[in-house]
């Protein structure tokens, strides 16, 4: 039975519920039985956050088994290593080099991990570990809120398939006007993993 | 049919517009909020936001009484403000069909208590469903208004977090609801019915008792509750989000699926338990099915396998299958506890007031102020965390201002005070308001009106002047309503003043006279208003901590020094007035 499971952390306001919507939607494209969690609510208030989105021939449990996800999007790089149960050593981890400093980092009572440490940590529970500059690269293009857009195009290049799916659902779940802005990002994140 | 992947809360909406639902009425509340927020963009129907939920379902039952099919919707903790209403309904009876959705939260990822609302079922003697996924959501609803029809009683509709904001694929129907009668039916005026004075109610209450005989019946038949044959083994019984999870981790066993979770359906629950070696209810919170199973003489394990605290998942499901020796453990488990271990230490992330927020002003002034702060449920709950860390107690809507005065009148030696938001005072803060005056207390109540209801996502209230669906309407003035309860001393201010706050809040606390400020500052995140960040003097700052103790986001410990995140920040300058060293510096423009 195909699988593919998928784990997106951030902190509320990156944008992963966009996101998760999007990777939702080509998984349907893509004729799979898709579901997806995640929650709402206080945690949007600058909260740890995160989206599960299980793409599958049969999919029963909308959550992610802990040890059983494909891939993880980290959307903040701390967040991307706050979640190790659920890797395993065939999974892949897109990590965006960008930092929102928790409150007892902002107090000086507590101290942001090194990047390396970040690194150590995925590397220690992961298979494959890739950084990229999403944030960085999404706000070369205008927005730093693409950073989720930038994040599924590095995606896509590493699941394959058609790049057509992808754009479609994006163009179905993007506001018009920032269309063209969101195939840049996507072709920035595409290219950024190459 | 096409397919739409759909959360359980638009599910639930769409089967009650499908199913010809006319009238909608809810109280916001995480997780069930969009449910009724979904609802009101359906043609044709009628939705409102009740002030709380207790109006909203006698809203419901009175439009089922007058024929209209009808919905109501809410959190689990809604359930307990709304109990009057939902037990003397159930033993009127309706007219047309009446059905509660209430969306439990198993691990309070928003929530007070994780209280299991299937006890309701049982306690107020009606019928409950629960699905499992969005497209059983649709269909429950339009079976739960059936069902009400057919039984003549309300009938529940159970959710939970994992089903009302899962998205999963729901068939997409080309009927059309049915369609609204042509001539308005009239409210049938039978007082043996629906005037439950004792007498008359004495006369309904064998009515329920039958009635839930013959929804225990309509258990043993009804397609939502089915067996799916697997081995002889192990027999699980589960129902909504567990049997997703035990479906994932018992893929060879029989499944009992309840679809239908009150009144259970003893037959068919003894003959899949006569079928296989070994029974197991795997149920999130309370042992609900497994008490009742237990009553029948049917030998089950249940919670010596499960937790009776918080929500399920696969890998909980699956690590204690193993270890009750169901199913082989997995291998790994030392490393991945070492994993998890190290994340641990990896600084937490809570949620916390938003820069900008005009609450964060006013806890500054309340922490200032040393009062004791009795509080309530909203975004300004968020005023307990540290830094700032001044409120001291929250227990449900609307408690915050009763305890208050029940503390004054114990003669503490505090100064305290009371506080809760707007959309929490038109909810339950009205009564205990009225309870200070007419009893002599001198509890001063601070109103922080935003505006909106923020915490569930910016739904209107009565103090808005905008309906669910948009209408324009009358708002209700908090400052007139509170005098005209009769409180002379009533000051109304912006939050951002902090001087002027402060000046307020030392003349109302040091008064014996009962007492009213409305903190007023429209919430940003809803009105977007953003102002140029300030800059910071890094010469001048003394690197001495007080505007980091404010707890807000952007604002930065750096070597020496504080920064300013100038993408977080929304210019809201209340650091630039709490800096002894005048080195956060406004700024005019961008």
């Amino acid at each position: 039975m195909k699988k593919v499971d998928f784990l997106m952390a951030g902190v509320g306001g990156q944008g992963t519920i966009l996101a998760s919507n999007i990777l939702a939607g080509v998984g349907l494209e893509l004729g799979y039985e898709v579901k997806k969690a995640e929650v709402h609510g206080m945690a949007q208030r600058g909260g740890t956050v995160e989206s599960h989105v299980r793409w599958g021939d049969t999919v029963s449990s909308p959550l992610v088994e802990e040890g059983k996800t494909d891939y993880l999007l980290g959307f903040e790089m701390l967040e991307a290593a706050r979640w190790p149960t659920y890797l395993n050593k065939e999974s892949v981890v897109i990590v965006n080099r960008y930092r929102i400093a928790p409150p007892a980092v902002n107090l000086g009572k507590a101290d942001y991990p090194k990047e390396q440490q970040l690194d150590e940590m995925l590397k220690n529970s992961a298979g494959k570990v890739l950084w990229i500059n999403g944030t960085e690269l999404a706000a070369e293009l205008g927005n730093p809120a693409m950073i989720g857009v930038v994040m599924l195009g590095a995606l896509s290049s590493l699941l394959g398939g058609e790049e057509e799916a992808w754009l479609k659902v994006v163009e179905d779940l993007v506001p018009a006007k920032f269309l063209d802005l969101n195939k840049k990002a996507f072709a920035a994140g595409r290219d950024s993993i190459k | 049919m096409a397919k739409k992947l759909m959360t359980g809360n638009e599910a639930f909406a769409y089967g009650a517009y499908l199913s010809g639902v006319r009238v909608g009425a809810a109280y916001p509340g995480t997780p069930s909020t969009e449910i009724m927020d979904n609802f009101s963009r359906y043609p044709g129907v009628f939705a409102e936001w009740s002030p709380n939920e207790k109006v909203s379902l006698d809203v419901a039952i009175g439009a089922s009484y007058a024929g209209a099919r009808s919905m109501a919707s809410m959190k689990h903790v809604g359930v307990n403000v709304a109990a009057d209403s939902l037990f003397y309904a159930v033993y009127t009876g309706l007219k047309a069909g009446l059905v509660l959705v209430v969306a439990d939260d198993p691990s309070m990822h928003s929530s007070q208590n994780e209280q299991d609302s299937r006890n309701y079922a049982k306690f107020a003697k009606l019928p409950m469903l629960e699905p499992a996924d969005s497209e059983e959501a649709k269909q429950y609803v339009g079976l739960a208004l059936e069902m009400s029809e057919q039984f003549d009683t309300p009938v529940m509709v159970r959710s939970v977090t994992r089903i009302s904001h899962s998205s999963t694929p729901v068939e997409m129907e080309d009927r059309q609801p049915p369609p609204p009668p042509e001539e308005p039916p009239a409210y049938e005026r039978d007082a043996r019915k629906f005037v439950m004075v004792p007498a008359n109610a004495r006369h309904r209450h064998p009515v329920v008792e039958e009635r839930l005989q013959q929804l225990a019946e309509y258990a043993e038949t009804t397609p939502v509750n089915r067996i799916e044959e697997g081995s002889g083994e192990l027999g699980i019984i589960a129902a909504g989000t567990s049997y997703q999870y035990a479906r994932e981790v018992f893929p060879e066993a029989s499944f009992l699926k309840l679809g239908m979770v009150y009144p259970l359906p003893e037959k068919l629950i003894r003959r899949f338990a006569s079928g296989v070696k070994t029974l197991v209810v795997v149920e999130e919170l309370d042992p609900f099915f497994e008490e009742q199973i237990r009553l029948m003489g049917i030998e089950v394990r249940g919670k010596d396998i499960f937790p009776i605290i918080g929500e399920f998942s696969p890998a909980l499901v699956r690590s204690c299958a193993a270890k009750a020796g169901l199913i082989e453990g997995s291998q790994g488990q030392k490393e991945a506890a070492a994993a998890a271990a190290k994340a641990s230490e990896l600084p937490v992330r809570p949620p916390m007031l938003c820069p900008g927020c005009g609450h964060r002003s006013l806890f500054y002034n309340l922490r200032e102020s040393g009062a004791l702060v009795l509080g309530d449920i909203g975004c300004y709950t968020l005023g307990f965390a540290p830094p700032l860390s001044a409120m001291h107690f929250t227990g449900c809507m609307g408690a915050g201002i009763g305890v208050a005065h029940g503390i004054d009148v114990a003669k503490v030696k505090d100064r305290t005070c009371a506080i809760l938001g707007d959309s929490t005072f038109f909810h339950s803060g009205i009564h205990p308001l009225i309870d200070i005056l007419y009893n002599g207390g001198s509890t001063t109540t601070v109103i922080t009106d935003n505006s909106v209801t923020a915490m569930t996502g910016m739904q209107q209230h009565p103090g808005t002047g905008i309906t669910l669906q948009k209408q324009k309407t009358k708002a209700v003035d908090l400052e007139k309503l509170v005098r005209a309860i009769g409180f002379e001393k009533v000051d109304v201010a912006d939050p951002y003043d902090i001087d002027k706050m402060a000046k307020i809040l030392d003349d109302h606390l040091n008064s014996d006279e009962p007492s009213v400020i409305i903190s007023r500052r429209p919430c940003v995140l809803y009105t977007r208003e953003k102002n140029p960040p300030p800059r910071v003097d890094e010469e001048a700052c003394a690197d001495c901590g007080i505007c980091l103790d404010l707890g807000c986001s952007p604002l930065m410990q750096e070597e020496g020094h504080v920064s300013i995140d100038p993408i977080l920040c929304n210019g809201c300058n209340l650091c630039v007035k709490v800096c002894p060293s005048e080195a956060i510096i406004p700024q005019e423009s961008w």
